[in-house]
C-alpha cells in the first residue's frame, strides 16, 4: 500500500491509527496533528451536506444532522472535486438510516433539496416562445411526429407525502396545520431564468413530462398521461410548460422545419 | 533519474496577462449581487475553479458579469498535483474549458494532493519532500501547463505534519519545482506563517529562500489556534478570521523584498458582510502603496499601483 493510500484510509476511518512516517519538530505525538486533517475532511463534507440539505437539517436539528452526515460521509467520500453535487445519494441513505425513521418524509425532502441544487446549476438553454411552438405544431401531419425537449433543469419528484408543502412550511411560506403531510404530492423542480421554482403536478401532467423526458413523441406522451389521469388536459399542460419557460426545442417529423428558440 | 529534457519552458505560450498589483478578494455567492450593484474599486476577484465546473445557472451568470468588469484569478483546489497517481484528464479538460471561457489573468493550484483513486478527499494534504515527489510534481505541472497552454502559479502549503523521509526543506523544494517547470509562485504568506509556527521555522528566512522573482500573487488569510500533544502552538489555516497582525507584518516584510504584487484576501468560513471584506482590502492596498513609496524615488517600475 502506498503512503498516500495509508494516509487516505486513515483520514476517512477514525478507527485506524495515524499513518506511519509522520514527524514533528518537538517530538510530540503526530496523531494530534494528523487529527487536524481528519477533522478538516469530515467537517468539510458535513458542511457540504448541510449546504445542500438545509430543510433536512431544520427537521432533525443540527446535532442529529451532523451525526447522520458523518455516518454518511465516512461511507461515501466524494467521487469528484466538484462538490456542488456531493451527497446525491443522501436521500437513499436516509431511507436506510434507522435513527431517522421517525420522520418518514425526511428522505423525500432530501430528494427535493438535491433536485433544487441540480436545477440551480443545470445548463442554460433558452426557452421556445409560444408562437414558435404554435407554428411548429400547426400542421397536424407534423404534430403527429413532434418531440418536445424540456429544459435540463426539469425534474419530477414523486412522494407519498406532501413533500413540497412540508418543504415550504420550513420557509415560512405556509402553516404546517393547513395541509395533510400524508397526502401524496408530485413536484416539478426546475429553474426559470435564475431562480429555482417548484410546482405541484397532477398525475397526468407528471406522466406527460416524464414521457417527454424519455424521448416519447408529444402525442405518445399525451396518450400515456390521459391513460393514467382522465383529467389530463394537453393544452393546459403545454400552456403551463411554456409559462414556466420549460419547452426549449420542438422537432417535428419534417426536419426541414425544426424550430428552436 | 530526473529527465533532463523536462525543463518545462513552455515555448508555445505567449506572454500571459497578469493580475493588477493591487488587493483582490475571494468572490462569494452571498456578496456577488452587492458587488455587481455597487461596483467597488477592487483590484481583482478570485474564485475556486471547481465551484464553476457546473453546467450553467446563476454562478456562471454572475461570474460572466464580474469578469466583464474585473480582473479574475482562477484558483484550483482539486487537481491534486501531488498525487502519486496520474492526473485526472477529465478534470484537466474541464479546467481547460473553464479557463478558455473566462480568460482569467491567473490560474493557480496547490503543492498538495487531494485525490486517492476515485476518492476526492476535499482537503489539501501534505507531501514528503523527496526526489521522487519532486519528479512527480514537476511531471504533473509540466502536463498541466502544456494541457492548459498557460503558466501555473503553485501555492506553498500550510501543513500540520512533516515526513521523516523528507530530504528537502520546503522552500528549497519549491524553488527547484519553479526552476524546473517554469511555473510561478503563489506565495501564501499566511501559509508560510502557519507552517513556520507549526514546524518551528524562521518565517522570514523561509520567505527569503523562496523564488521571489517568480511570485505572481500573494494570499493572505486568517488562522485558528490549537495546541499539539506537547502543548505547543499549532496554527490551523482556517480562512475563517481576519488576517492576523503577525501575518500583516510578514506581508510587509515580503513586499519589501518583492515590491508590490497582486494580493488576495481569502475568506472561506465565517464570511462577513461585503463591506467588512472590502475594508480589509484597504489594509492590503495601504501596504502595497507603502511598498511602492521608497521605490518610486529610484525606479518607475511600480506605476500601476501608485495612481
Amino acid at each position: 500500500m502506498s503512503a498516500q493510500s495509508a494516509f487516505a484510509q486513515a483520514l476517512l476511518d477514525p478507527a485506524l491509527p495515524c499513518p506511519d512516517g509522520l514527524s514533528t519538530w518537538n517530538g510530540s505525538d503526530p496523531a494530534i496533528r494528523f487529527a487536524v486533517y481528519r477533522n478538516n475532511v469530515m467537517v468539510s463534507l458535513m458542511d457540504a451536506l448541510a449546504d445542500t440539505y438545509p430543510v433536512v437539517q431544520a427537521f432533525v436539528g443540527e446535532d442529529f444532522f451532523r451525526a447522520m452526515a458523518r455516518v454518511f460521509a465516512q461511507a461515501n467520500a466524494p467521487r469528484s472535486a466538484v462538490m456542488a453535487f456531493y451527497g446525491r445519494d443522501f436521500a437513499d441513505f436516509i431511507d436506510t438510516f434507522a435513527p431517522a425513521a421517525s420522520v418518514p418524509y425526511l428522505a423525500d425532502v432530501a430528494r427535493l433539496e438535491m433536485a433544487r441544487v441540480l436545477a440551480y446549476h443545470a445548463a442554460d438553454v433558452p426557452a421556445l416562445d409560444a408562437q414558435a411552438l404554435q407554428i411548429a405544431l400547426a400542421d397536424p401531419h407534423r404534430l403527429a411526429w413532434a418531440w418536445l425537449a424540456l429544459h435540463p433543469s426539469a425534474q419530477v419528484i414523486t412522494s407519498p407525502f406532501a413533500v413540497l408543502s412540508i418543504w415550504a412550511a420550513h420557509q415560512g411560506e405556509s402553516e404546517p396545520s393547513t395541509f395533510d403531510p400524508d397526502s401524496a404530492q408530485t413536484v416539478l423542480v426546475f429553474r426559470n431564468d435564475l431562480a429555482v421554482d417548484m410546482q405541484v403536478l397532477a398525475d397526468g401532467a407528471a406522466q406527460f413530462v416524464r414521457a417527454l423526458q424519455h424521448g416519447q413523441t408529444l402525442l405518445a406522451a399525451a396518450a400515456q398521461a390521459a391513460d393514467l389521469d382522465a383529467t389530463f388536459d394537453l393544452t393546459h399542460t403545454l400552456a403551463l410548460l411554456l409559462r414556466w419557460q420549460l419547452v426549449t426545442h420542438v422537432t417535428t417529423g419534417d426536419l426541414r422545419h425544426e424550430h428552436t428558440h | 533519474m530526473l529527465n533532463p529534457t523536462n525543463t518545462g519552458k513552455l515555448p508555445q505560450v505567449a506572454a500571459a496577462p497578469t493580475l493588477p498589483k493591487r488587493a483582490g478578494v475571494g468572490l462569494k455567492p452571498e456578496h456577488v449581487q452587492e458587488i455587481l450593484d455597487t461596483q467597488p474599486d477592487v483590484g481583482f476577484f478570485e474564485v475556486h475553479a471547481e465551484n464553476y465546473l457546473v453546467p450553467g445557472g446563476p454562478f456562471h451568470h454572475h461570474l460572466t458579469r464580474i469578469r466583464a468588469r474585473y480582473a479574475l484569478s482562477m484558483h484550483g483546489v482539486g487537481l491534486s498535483i501531488g498525487s502519486d497517481a496520474p492526473l485526472d484528464l477529465a478534470h484537466l479538460n474541464a479546467l481547460k474549458l473553464l479557463l478558455d471561457r473566462y480568460q482569467p489573468q491567473s490560474f493557480s493550484e496547490h503543492l498538495a494532493w487531494s485525490t486517492h483513486g476515485p476518492t476526492f478527499l476535499n482537503d489539501l494534504l501534505p507531501l514528503p519532500y523527496t526526489n521522487a515527489t519532486l519528479q512527480r510534481v514537476c511531471d504533473h505541472i509540466d502536463q498541466v501547463q502544456t494541457h492548459l497552454g498557460r503558466r501555473l502559479l503553485l501555492e506553498n502549503p500550510a501543513t500540520y505534519v512533516e515526513f521523516a523521509v523528507s530530504t528537502w526543506d520546503e522552500a528549497a523544494f519549491i524553488t527547484e519545482v519553479v526552476r524546473r517547470t517554469g511555473c510561478g509562485l503563489l506565495l501564501d504568506v499566511n501559509n508560510v506563517y502557519v507552517s513556520s509556527v507549526n514546524h518551528q521555522r524562521d518565517a522570514q528566512a523561509v520567505i527569503r529562500a523562496l523564488p521571489l522573482a517568480q511570485v505572481g500573487e500573494v494570499h493572505l488569510a486568517g488562522f485558528a489556534q490549537q495546541q499539539d500533544a506537547h502543548g505547543d502552538l499549532l496554527l490551523i489555516d482556517s480562512h475563517g478570521a481576519p488576517v492576523a497582525q503577525a501575518v500583516w507584518d510578514l506581508y510587509a516584510f515580503t513586499l519589501g523584498l518583492t515590491g508590490p504584487v497582486a494580493t488576495l484576501l481569502e475568506r472561506d468560513n465565517n464570511i462577513p458582510a461585503w463591506p467588512v471584506l472590502l475594508a480589509e482590502t484597504g489594509l492590503a492596498e495601504a501596504a502595497l502603496r507603502q511598498a511602492c513609496l521608497p521605490q518610486t524615488q529610484t525606479s518607475s517600475g511600480f506605476d500601476e499601483v501608485s495612481a
